[in-house]
């Protein structure tokens, strides 16, 4: 996992596979982040994962909730046919913005 | 009940082995003629099952958790088993957004997962005993 920071903007860079192990270290350092770096936007970048469960719905959910405490926004892109059944069936796109690729995130969140 | 083909692993509650575990059953499943898409699902529902032994079956004790997939005459047929305490109620564990932990961020969808990407999904418990997990996948 990449964390870039610009501005406001905090850009999630996960990579690999995306389940209850991996997705407590990305609460600590995503929280950690945002708690010590005033962002009030986090884009998640999952084109470079393969795989994800339920555990990353929670892990998403879990960092509106902190933006949404904030007045911030939670929004992704680079979502595969996978991951895209996962975040369909669990309601998650209504609450946050799903976007093609980057350019279109950080305008949409900008 | 003859199988085709069946296995059976076994390794310890470690979060760590939830990759091991999803991995090996695709591996095994891998020898039918499955698609992209198909061993996806199945993945990703044994990643659930496992997970949940993993954070509720256990908790903080541990133990081993047992994971079984048999090639029958249509598809797979995958149990996950462990000896923690237990479901007191299952409907209400199986239920969307239902979690037991919400400190941990479970996002109560794993059950819903299991029951959208397998055919079949039943769940046999008692406290103190443990759970068993079978899921059902039509391969044809």
């Amino acid at each position: 996992m990449k964390l870039d920071k610009n501005g406001e903007t905090l850009v999630v860079r996960l990579s690999g596979e995306l389940d209850h192990h991996y997705a407590v270290r990305i609460r600590e350092m995503v929280d950690a982040a945002v708690l010590t770096g005033g962002f009030r936007r986090i884009i998640f970048d999952f084109t470079q994962v393969g795989f994800m469960d339920s555990s990353g719905i929670g892990t998403i959910m879990g960092r509106y909730k902190l933006m949404q405490a904030i007045g911030g926004s939670v929004s992704a892109f680079g979502i595969s046919s996978q991951l895209d059944k996962l975040l369909s069936m669990s309601g998650i796109k209504k609450i946050i913005s799903v976007y093609q690729n980057e350019q279109e995130a950080v305008r949409g969140a900008s | 009940m003859d199988y085709r083909n069946d296995m059976k692993i076994q390794f310890p509650n470690r979060s760590s082995n939830e990759g091991f575990a999803r991995v090996a059953v695709a591996a095994f499943v891998a020898q039918l003629d499955v698609t992209v898409e198909q061993l996806s699902d199945i993945k990703t529902a044994v990643s659930e099952a496992v997970t949940n032994a993993i954070v509720h079956g256990y908790e903080h004790m541990k133990g081993y958790i047992t994971v079984e997939c048999a090639i029958t005459d249509d598809g797979v047929e995958i149990t996950v088993s462990d000896s923690g305490h237990g479901i007191g109620d299952i409907e209400k564990a199986r239920q969307p957004l239902y979690t037991s932990r919400p400190e941990l961020e479970r996002s109560g969808m794993g059950f819903t997962v299991m029951e959208t990407f397998m055919d079949e999904v039943t769940v046999t418990s008692a406290l103190g005993v443990g759970t068993t997990v079978v899921m059902k996948k039509k391969l044809s």
